[in-house]
């Protein structure tokens, strides 16, 4: 097995002692984001990577991915103990975890979560291990048509996966293509949409908007809800986990279902968002106990963690293989591959070894730490949403500036970060999604040059996109993606229409 | 933007919100082809640098209209409360002065104020842990700043009385 002699490497890599330091460090400081309204993940690791310019690529990636492992843990804290999701991907646990905390279960719907997040991840982790170097391989053959036709496809199942409007969520793709091209324009070497204003002709940073976008829209969004944090005390004693742990056989089928759909949806970029839902509502169809499933039921946790770390984690799969992140947090991670001078796709796996395995093997070892971290300090944590909310959010606020200015040393970030936090604001409360948005502003710049390469080497022929087998696949793949969402209602109304007595299924 | 929903609570009505934003990303759309096409959208020799942004711009706009239309078929309903609306403002002015400040006081001394408006203005605490809070949380972004990581954050006259 090739892949695990390079996974073994990669232990040796990322069992380097500052290595290890950078993973704790990561950890405790996503716990922190996750836990704190107005910090996530892509926030988090969009405010720390300026930090991390001149560190090596192998930490840096590993004290980065491990925030986001860190941020996974965090969010369900908040959502047992105050019924608050830190992260919206933990939405779906508070719909039994608090109900377990209310009833003086804390400690155990806190420990199913944190293991169903360790066991999402390490299955999300497996498949990366072993299915990213094939398709990686397999990438290799792409030109400049083929990646098109994978950016398409990744932005066609944005638009036909995903729950929001689909116009709005058309605006959001294009929005960030319009913002990746303002600046200089490589191949040309021409100034694009900057109407003569010299601050915009560097261009807009992809992380100076993910933390407007993110960061400071979700501190307005907070404080309009005017935010009052009570909470459950958590005590965790080992006896506790040891019971726990022992009654988790039981739910195996839970825990693979949620797990198979986690990875599915972490690859196909569906999100950690979309994934907890589903293994949630999975589990409330296929359980033995359904009826109770909302009122408190261990089940009812194990679910939506484990999809959604499983689908967090499989996220990296395509930036690792493809240099298409699957998620807004994947796609900040990327944007850091670019800054620290990796060339992301398929010849990462061939020309940065060490990096591509040390980061695998760090997600196993970061999970692991995170696991026994976040059981460790979990009332230290729960204590940190006991501070008033009037001096985190400003200082949340600070440490959002500081973040955007470091990214170039410019104060014009600040306020550019400003603007996006009010238009962050007005999307999400207009339901325009956010992580599209994002995703084109950092595979802005290659879409194009793909685009454009393909159209010059078949002399504006746009038949290019159809010339072979695999490229065609994935053009119809797309349009397919693309469609899915008016093909699914005729199907589904075809079936009823042939008398079919059985209840639509409700969709995705 | 001024029209109002009745009900027990008043606020921003969502179709004239819905509309506005869809309205202002029309013209971003506009903005976007009439710089393309300036440039040159077509063929020369390759594509011309205005030739994928003028395609997104067309779609986006195509988009923006869409919902644009949708807005006004679509029930009106509240957004947001005049109440709620307040809130953000009471965060969002404090933010803006101490963006506004950074460039001439440099961020240490400005977060330090932008604390004490926050917390003075939302509310709900008192002085001494106002001027705590104030006190500690620059320093505190200072020694992790600018003597851990090295990193030159933008500094004003009091940090030149101070020798930095």
């Amino acid at each position: 097995m090739e892949e695990l002699q390079s996974l073994m490497g990669g232990f040796q890599v990322a069992l380097s002692w500052h290595n290890v330091a950078f993973m704790v460090i990561g950890v405790l400081l996503g716990i922190v984001v996750g836990v704190l309204p107005g910090l996530g993940g892509p926030n988090g690791v969009a405010i720390l990577l300026p930090l991390t310019f001149g560190m090596d690529p192998t930490s840096a990636i590993i004290l980065l991915s491990s925030i986001y492992w860190g941020a996974l843990f965090g969010g369900a804290i908040t959502a047992v103990l105050f019924n608050i999701p830190g992260e919206a991907w933990s939405v779906a646990t508070t719909f039994d975890g608090y109900p377990m905390a209310v009833k003086g279960r804390a400690g155990e719907a806190l420990t199913a979560a944190f293991t169903a997040s360790f066991i999402g991840a390490v299955s999300g982790v497996v498949l990366i291990t072993f299915v990213a170097p094939l398709i990686a391989e397999f990438a290799l053959r792409f030109g400049p048509a083929e990646f098109f036709a994978v950016f398409l496809l990744t932005f066609c199942s944005f638009i036909g996966m995903g729950k929001d409007n689909k116009a709005k969520i058309v605006i959001a793709l294009c929005l960030g293509f319009l913002l990746a091209a303002v600046g200089l324009d490589t191949i040309s070497g021409d100034l694009r949409m900057t109407f003569d204003v010299t601050e915009l002709m560097r261009g807009f940073d992809f992380l100076v908007v993910v933390i407007g976008l993110f960061g400071v829209s979700e501190i307005m969004l907070s404080v309009e809800e005017g935010l009052q944090f009570k909470g459950s005390k958590a005590a965790i004693d080992l006896r506790v986990v040891l019971r726990t742990w022992a009654s988790l056989p039981r739910y195996w089928a839970t825990l693979v279902r949620s797990a198979v759909v986690g990875m599915w949806m972490g690859v196909t970029p569906g999100g950690a968002i979309a994934a907890s839902f589903m293994g949630y509502g999975l589990a409330k169809r296929f359980s033995r106990n359904s009826a109770n499933l909302g009122q408190g039921e261990i089940e009812g946790v194990l679910a939506p963690e484990t999809a959604a770390h499983a689908a967090g984690t499989s996220a990296l799969l395509p930036m690792l293989a493809l240099g298409i992140p699957g998620s807004a947090t994947a796609a900040v991670l990327l944007g850091g591959l670019m800054i620290w001078g990796l060339q992301p796709g398929p010849m990462l796996f061939v020309e940065q070894k060490d990096f591509v395995w040390g980061l695998i093997a760090s997600m196993y070892l970061g999970n692991f730490a995170g696991l026994v971290i976040v059981l460790a300090t979990v009332p230290l944590f729960a204590a940190i949403m006991r501070i008033p909310f009037s001096i985190v959010a400003p200082i949340i606020l600070i440490v959002c500036a500081i973040g955007a200015y470091t990214v170039s040393n410019s104060t014009f970030d600040i306020w550019l970060m400003l603007v996006f936090g009010v238009v962050g604001y007005v999307f999400k409360k207009l339901d325009y999604p956010l992580a599209p948005l994002v995703l084109a502003i950092v595979l802005g710049d290659r879409a194009e040059d793909a685009i454009r390469s393909a159209l010059i080497g078949s002399v504006g022929d746009l038949g290019v996109f159809f010339s072979n087998g695999l490229v065609s696949t994935l053009m119809v793949l797309s349009l397919v993606l693309l469609l899915w969402g008016p093909l699914s209602s005729l199907l589904a109304s075809l079936r009823d229409g042939l008398g079919g007595s059985r209840t639509p299924r409700s969709a995705p | 933007m001024s029209s109002t929903v009745a009900g027990p609570e008043r606020g921003l009505s969502r179709r004239a919100v819905e509309a506005t934003v869809a309205a202002f990303l029309i013209l971003l759309a506009l903005l976007a082809l009439w710089d393309s096409y300036g440039r040159g959208a077509g063929w020369d020799n390759g594509p011309e640098n205005g030739f994928f942004p003028a395609r997104v711009a067309w779609l986006f706009l195509g988009a923006s209209v869409l919902v644009l239309v949708n807005s006004v078929r679509q029930p009106d309903q509240l957004l947001v409360t005049w109440k709620q609306l307040g809130l953000v403002a009471r965060v969002l002015g404090p933010l803006v002065a101490f963006v506004a400040m950074i460039d001439h006081l440099g961020i240490y001394v400005s977060s330090a104020v932008f604390i004490v408006l926050f917390m003075v203005v939302v509310g709900a605490s008192r002085w001494w842990s106002i001027l705590l809070t104030a006190a500690i949380v620059p320093v505190v972004c200072f020694l992790i700043f600018e003597t851990q990581f090295g990193v030159p954050l933008p500094k004003g006259p009091v940090e030149a009385l101070l020798g930095y």
